[in-house]
Parts: structure tokens; sequence; C-alpha cells
């Protein structure tokens, strides 16, 4: 399963790569697969506020719909509008041309409650080993 | 929580080397999705050639006349006239009228029937049967014994006559006898997808063989569950548990054209009484604004928000671009209304009421 080492993760699957106090996020290669062919994305709104671990914004896949999790707090500054148009580039490019939104980040000692991407990656190997998350329905 | 073990088909090994991800279905681990992913296998489906493992579905064998054996007594359609060589789609009804199973009646002789049962209704379903049937019939139960092998789209025929020569002459809903990799087995021109198709009953130890034959046609792409449920709400088809169940009948759900009330059969006086204006619910096929999709579990609401329904099949739709749904509104809602709202606490979206089938242009019938 691919990971971006030097991004930071939430254990709902979101990454967040910051730079000069401005996060970009998405969703994680583990997300993207488990979900399937994504058909919608809900865009926040920009210039919204956003608490860390809250609802921001939501996916829907073809058979199912799921919540997408802000990984830290901050203000939108930026969504991705091409995926209103093509949703599937998360599923093509999940780190890189298919990220959702920007955020000014307004806490970075939040930072301190995602995982690197070593500490991700143990993480998803535990829930390998308690079994997959996404099959229990 | 323990859960009891699933069953698996004899192509289970298969779907996991071409990479299938597996779900638990009626009791069984079947393949959601292979690779490739949902939407790819709705364009094999509706432009090419899909093929889906349906060993899970059950097959009984009924010996006996008609109307003697109790048969006919059990299900909603007309089977003393159905001609030999033909399948007909109905239901097995409880005494109030709710839906015990769909089915399929295949008449393979004057006084021999094949019917096909849904997978987590096989053990019910035997037991109604054994029941109601007379002591003039015979019943076998062959579904550990029967794989079923559905080859469906556009180019469906074009493969079928390389592996089954003679196939291209069967009419939709009618079956033959043909010689399978050396296997006499029963094809039927029958399906699930609203495309033309067949589907091919073959000896369970031996489905492996019919698999491979089939997938090394290169025009082939296996197909999973996920994409089987969107294909059928296109069209409409009902999904047990969804549309139909114990609690809801066949006019309820808009199938009444596969009850024949010329004739007696269980639950018939329910639902006679119940028909028509009587009917307790209807259903609703309607189309989301935008390409997010109805969810099974959400309500439906009236454009003043009262709620009136909820959502029983929810889907993007592929052919269509849009969400689509299929629901049951209150009797008391009784001006069909052109407009609906669906959703749950958080999310409300509007919905245009339409005419099923969403998706017209299958080729059922090429």
């Amino acid at each position: 399963m691919e990971i971006v080492q030097h991004y930071l993760y939430t254990k709902e699957h979101e990454w967040i790569s910051i730079e000069d106090g401005v996060g970009i996020v998405g969703i994680t290669e583990y997300a993207q697969s488990a979900l399937g062919d994504i058909t919608f994305v809900e865009l926040p709104k920009v210039d919204a506020e956003v608490e860390q671990f809250e609802q921001f914004t939501a996916l829907e896949s073809v058979k199912s719909a799921s919540d997408i999790f802000s990984p830290m707090s901050g203000r939108i500054t930026e969504v991705n509008e091409e995926l209103s148009e093509d949703p599937g580039l998360i599923n093509r490019s999940c780190y890189d041309k298919g990220w959702i939104a920007k955020i000014e980040v307004s806490d970075m000692d939040e930072a301190s409650n995602l995982m690197t991407g070593a500490e991700y990656e143990s993480y998803l190997e535990s829930l390998g080993r308690g079994g997959d998350p996404d099959s229990d329905e | 929580m323990s859960q009891s073990p699933l069953f698996r088909t004899p192509l289970y090994d298969v779907h996991l080397k071409l990479g299938a991800k597996m779900v638990p279905f009626g009791g069984w681990e079947m393949p959601l999705q292979y690779p490739e992913g949902i939407l790819k296998e709705h364009d094999a489906n509706r432009k090419g050639c899909s093929v889906f493992d349906c060993s899970h579905m059950g097959e009984f064998l009924i010996e006996g006349d008609a109307q003697a054996s109790g048969l006919d007594g059990i299900v909603t359609q007309s089977i003393a006239a159905q001609p030999v060589g033909t399948c007909r789609y109905g239901m097995a009804l409880n005494p109030q009228g709710g839906t015990i199973d769909d089915l399929i009646v295949y008449r393979l002789a004057p006084e021999k029937w094949m019917v096909v049962v849904n997978a987590s209704n096989i053990g019910k379903d035997a037991a109604h049967f054994r029941a109601h049937l007379t002591s003039r019939s015979k019943f076998t139960d062959i579904s550990a014994a029967t794989a079923k092998i559905d080859v469906q789209g556009p180019l469906a025929r074009d493969v079928m006559k390389a592996i089954v020569p003679g196939v291209e002459r069967l009419e939709h809903y009618t079956f033959g006898v043909f010689p399978v990799l050396g296997e006499d087995v029963i094809v039927s021109r029958t399906g699930y997808t609203g495309e033309l198709g067949y589907e091919i009953y073959y000896p369970w130890d031996k489905a492996e063989r019919i698999w491979s034959a089939i997938i090394a046609d290169r025009r082939v792409r296996p197909t999973g569950l996920g994409v089987r449920d969107v294909l059928r709400i296109e069209v409409s088809y009902p999904l047990y548990g969804h549309e139909l169940s114990e609690d809801i009948s066949p006019v309820e759900a808009g199938l009444k054209r596969f009850v024949d009330l010329n004739k007696e059969f269980i639950g018939k006086a329910s639902l006679a009484k119940s028909s028509g204006e009587g009917s307790g619910r209807r259903i609703v096929h309607f189309i989301s604004q935008n390409r997010r999709a109805p969810r099974q579990g959400h309500r439906i609401f009236s454009l003043d928000g009262a709620p009136v329904g909820d959502v029983v099949s929810g889907t993007f739709s592929p052919a269509l671009g849009v969400g689509i749904g299929i629901g049951f509104i209150k009797k008391e809602f009784t001006d069909s209304p052109k407009e609906i709202i669906f959703g749950d606490e958080k999310l409300k979206l509007a919905a245009q009421v339409v005419a099923r089938p969403f998706y017209k242009d299958g080729t059922l019938k090429a």
C-alpha cells in the first residue's frame, strides 16, 4: 500500500501535507482502494472554518457514501474544483492530483495528534491483523 | 461476535487469483468487484460482455403434473400452460400475500420443472416447497451440485456461440440443453442486467472449466456483485430483501404482471384484497439532480418536508451519470408526486420521480 513518508495521517485515512502554514488534504491509498470508484465529491466551502477531526466534507463511491474528517483545524483557502467533473482523480492520484482542499492551519501543535508515515504504516498493519474495517457490514 | 462460516462457490479460488474483493452476501463469500473496478465492469456489461459467478443461487427440480404436484399452487405465475423449453418469472407468497421469494420456473418436460431461487432463501424456500408439494410430486434440491454462470452483454451471443454451438437460436426467456465442453447442460437466455445474456447451469465440480473457457475470450470481463446490483437497479429489477420481502407483496412492488389472478395460489386471497387502490404502499423510482446517490436507509420526504417513505435501493448510475433510487411511499401520499426529497438527518436532496426502467437502451431482446 503506497504511503508518502513525509505526510501526516489520521486514523480515518486522511493525509495532510503542511508547508508554510498551509496544509493540503486528501485521502490515502488505503481509503480510495476501500471505497472503489469515487463518483461524487462534496467540495467544502472556501473560507469555512474547520476543526481537527470534525467532518468537513463527504465522498461517494458507486455503492457507498463516506464522511471525510479534517486532519487539522483552520480555514479552507482553496478546494480542488477538478473533482466536481472528475471525482475519479482521487482513485488515480490520491496523494497528488486528487487532493481535496487546502487549509490555513490555525494550530501547528495539533500535528502531534497525527501519525507520521511510518506510524500510519504500522497502523495499517495492525488493521490488517485485526481484520479489514471496511468488510464488516 | 462469532460469525457462522460463509459458503464458497467452486470458483472461489479463481476469484482470488483474479484479485477480486470478496464480501459476504446471503451467507456466501462472493466477489464484490475485480481490480478494474465497478465503472469498468459496468462498461463491460453495457458495451461488451461480462461474466458473473452466480453459483450461490439455488435450483430445485420438481417432477409431477403442474396442478397435481402442487407446484402451480405455490407460484404466482401461470405454469400449467407454459410451453416446454421456456422460463417464467414469478414469486412464491406467504398466506398474507408477502413474498417468500422471487423465482424463475423452467419447464424441462411436460412433468419436469426447475425452479431457480435466491441464495439467501434456499433453506426457507425448500421447506416451503416440501410443505406444499403433494405426494404426487418429487422434489430435489440440486443447489449444491449446480454452478450457475451468467454471460451478459451485447456481445454475449457472439461469445457464447463459439463455446455452445446452437445457442444463438435461443429466444428471450427460453432455454435448451446443449453439450458444453462435454457436459449436457441447461443454458437459458435469461439474466439480471437488462442486456442480451445467458445463464449456464453447470456441474459444480467442473465449473472452473466453463468459467475458464468463457474468460479466455478477450472480449469478456469478470464482473462482481457490486456492478450486478447497479445494473439491476438501472433496469428496475427487484432484489429480494429490498423491493420484495415477506412483508411486501408483488402488487406493492409494481410486479402485478407476474401474478396470474386467474388461478389459485397461496396468498392470492390476501393479494386480491390488497391490490390496486387498497395497497399499503406504492413503489417509486426517482433520479437525483446530480451525481449524489440515494442509499438504502435514506428516507423519502414530500416537498414540504413530511416523511412519506423509505429508500430501499440506490446507487450512482454510470449509464445516466446521476444518482438513482427506488423506494416505497405511504398510500396516504396519494397524488402521484413528480418531485420528492430523499436523504437523512444531515443530507436532503431533491429528486424527480420517473417511470421505470431508468435505463432503456439495454440489448435484452436483441
